[in-house]
């Protein structure tokens, strides 16, 4: 199902949502991780996203920094509340409820 | 790292005290050990402790990833024992990385693996060239992650990859019910299952280590008594019941020469076992006393443990009978610990002792007194401990001397729990009391391997010192005090008495001789004298004679003889 109005959300015009990935190289879960994200921004979210790929196998000292453990990671910086969300977001449903881009219900 | 001759097994060394004699060597090299165990019980520590011993005793770099307490909480926790782990990290000897999962904020979408995890210990282990990880405890993955079987996947994973960096791993994990660990993590590590207990009787808390398996090699089965040190952990690798220590022939003073003839002309055996016993007030602490300061003479070190004065009580009371021992303790020969009853199990009181004779080395420990050591425990525990408390001194050929309170009334030969039979030379402190008074009396029951004199002495003990006197056999039996005394005194006044009448005798034969010699000189005067009166009648006889012949013929001369002319 698909979200046509971001009224009901009570959105701002100049929010915008912060989203980092991180992943581990070219694994099958990385690239599929990657390509649910962005297929899910472009459906929901309309331009107003940001998504960072940060790639661990590159910067190993990241995963310790913002203490990275499963992979693939998602993580919601902007809005607030900071969110994670783990594995390569094929579960859209859950991905929309962790992106607080779809309520419970 | 250690290659044991015999088996193929590598091990490395953990640097812990006890613990690398109990596994032969060190933890599997190269492998993941676990120890599990409940809360409390010294997991963290162990798995600190193999780090640090590492990074500052065989420069190998350790990574310890951290899944409970922040690295500023470990660090804190173990800066009492001496270690900086901060230090350590600024030299590139350890990294600490603390893996926080916070359970609430994740949701889970689809599949995922823990690489973030391989990544992370990846780096740091490439980071510092880092030979040893600990991961503590790495079952808080389970509560983090909704998905067991993702975690016991990647948890197989990880094994197989520690493997291949060549890192010797310690694993922690909390004790479960019926399992080793809660998680059942020993699937995954079988090469090695440290177990750490806790347990409490008689209101002693005793901390146990058992090497529950250690596959590829011999290892000690037993619980083993460890205690958490001032610096560290320390297991008292007691099994070595072997009775094959190397034996002494060398005998050392007792510090009483008196004593020392007694024992076959040289004193106790170095290594051997000696027991006091004797009621109150005997002189069991002398005996003690003059054994250190004997020890001391001689330029080696005496562990002297005062179970029930203090050491300053010791000290006094030996200089109020003439032995100063308290410039030893100035220069470090002799070292006083007192030990408190009630303090230690008797388990932990075996793990003291073994690292203070570590520490200090003594070629003599004095236990005074040794009953206070086992004051709760039943008869066959007390005697197995003292069995393996012996056994710690023999093996390392030092002289241990014990002195046993005695409690009043009971029969002179036996000593509580048979305990006599586990020493080599046993001296016997007795007071008999007669005519109201109580003398000390002393003597060798037995003394194993050499000629022992078998006669009770006096035990006198003055202010300038002691002094082993023979005991008096006067009518009644031998007789001490000052019944000996007075026996002494009288029998000198009869021997004098004896002396004096000799003399007297004898100067009345000698007054006789001389006068019957002037008698002889007389009579041999008279002789002489008679003599002489012969020889001059005979000469004079003689010569008339000759006058008579001369006249005569003078006379015929004159008167011519017919006969010629």
């Amino acid at each position: 199902m698909t979200i046509n109005s971001l009224d009901e959300l009570n959105l701002s015009e100049e929010e915008t949502w912060e989203l980092r990935l991180y992943v581990a190289g070219k694994s099958h879960k990385s690239l599929l991780a990657i390509a649910n994200l962005e297929r899910i921004c472009k459906e929901s979210l309309d331009g107003r996203y940001r998504i960072e790929v940060i790639d661990l196998i590159e910067h190993p000292q990241i995963a310790r920094k913002d203490q990275i453990i499963a992979v693939p990671t998602l993580v919601k910086k902007l809005p607030l509340p900071l969110k994670q969300i783990i594995g390569d977001l094929s579960n859209e449903e859950k991905v929309l409820i962790g992106l607080e881009l779809k309520k419970w219900g | 790292m250690l290659k044991m001759q015999k088996k193929q097994l590598a091990k490395c060394l953990t640097g812990i005290q006890g613990l690398d004699e109990i596994t032969g060597g060190g933890l599997p090299q190269g492998r993941p050990t676990l120890v599990c165990g409940s809360a409390g019980c010294g997991k963290t520590l162990l798995g600190v402790e193999f780090l640090v011993r590492g990074a500052v005793q065989y420069d190998e770099p350790g990574v310890l990833m951290t899944f409970e307490e922040t690295a500023e909480e470990i660090t804190q926790n173990v800066a009492s024992l001496g270690w900086n782990l901060n230090q350590m990290i600024a030299n590139g000897k350890l990294i600490i990385d603390h893996v926080y999962i916070d359970p609430h904020n994740i949701e889970e979408s689809g599949q995922y693996d823990l690489e973030g995890l391989f990544i992370r210990l990846g780096s740091a282990i490439q980071e510092i060239g880092a030979k040893r990880v600990v991961l503590d405890t790495i079952e808080v993955l389970f509560a983090g992650f909704n998905n067991d079987s993702i975690v016991r996947a990647e948890l197989r994973r990880l094994f197989g990859w520690l493997k291949a960096q060549g890192v010797t791993v310690i694993i922690t994990g909390e004790r479960g019910d019926n399992t080793l660990t809660r998680k059942g993590l020993e699937e995954y590590v079988s090469d090695c299952v440290i177990r750490l207990e806790q347990r409490t009787a008689e209101e002693l808390t005793t901390r146990f280590l058992q090497i529950f398996k250690y596959r590829g090699s011999s290892h000690g089965t037993n619980e083993y008594p460890f205690l958490i040190e001032e610096n560290g952990i320390a297991v008292a690798p007691i099994t070595s019941l072997g009775l094959d220590h190397e034996v002494s022939d060398q005998q050392i003073s007792t510090g009483i020469s008196r004593l020392d003839t007694m024992l076959g002309g040289g004193g106790y055996y170095r290594g051997s076992s000696i027991l006091v016993t004797g009621m109150a007030g005997t002189g069991k602490t002398t005996l003690a006393g003059y054994f250190a300061k004997a020890t001391c003479d001689r330029g080696e070190r005496c562990l002297y443990l005062a179970t029930e004065e203090s050491p300053q009580q010791i000290l006094r009371n030996q200089r109020s009978i003439g032995l100063e021992l308290s410039h030893y303790v100035e220069n470090g020969l002799l070292r006083f610990e007192a030990v408190r009853p009630t303090v230690y199990g008797l388990e932990m009181r075996l793990v003291k002792i073994n690292s203070w004779i570590k520490e200090f080395q003594p070629s003599v420990v004095v236990i005074d007194p040794m009953s206070n050591l086992a004051t709760s425990a039943s008869l066959s525990q007390t005697k197995y401990f003292l069995l393996r408390l012996i056994d710690l001194f023999k093996s390392q050929q030092i002289t241990v001397f014990f002195t046993n309170l005695l409690q009043g009334g009971s029969p002179l030969e036996h000593t509580e729990v048979g305990v006599s039979s586990l020493m080599d030379t046993w001296i016997e402190l007795r007071t008999i009391e007669t005519n109201g008074e109580r003398n000390r009396i002393l003597y060798v029951l037995k003394s194993r391997g050499m000629k022992h004199s078998n006669q009770v002495r006096e035990f006198l003990v003055t202010s300038q010192g002691v002094e082993l006197v023979d005991v008096y056999l006067g009518q009644q039996g031998f007789l001490t005090g000052t019944a000996r005394v007075v026996q002494q005194a009288q029998e000198e006044i009869v021997q004098l008495s004896r002396q004096q009448e000799f003399e007297r005798k004898k100067r009345r034969f000698e007054h006789q001789q001389a006068i019957t010699q002037a008698q002889i000189k007389a009579l041999e005067t008279q002789l002489a004298i008679d003599q002489d009166e012969l020889d001059m009648f005979s000469e004079q006889e003689g010569l008339s004679q000759q006058v008579l012949f001369e006249n005569r013929d003078k006379m015929a001369d004159l008167r011519k003889a017919d006969d010629k002319d």
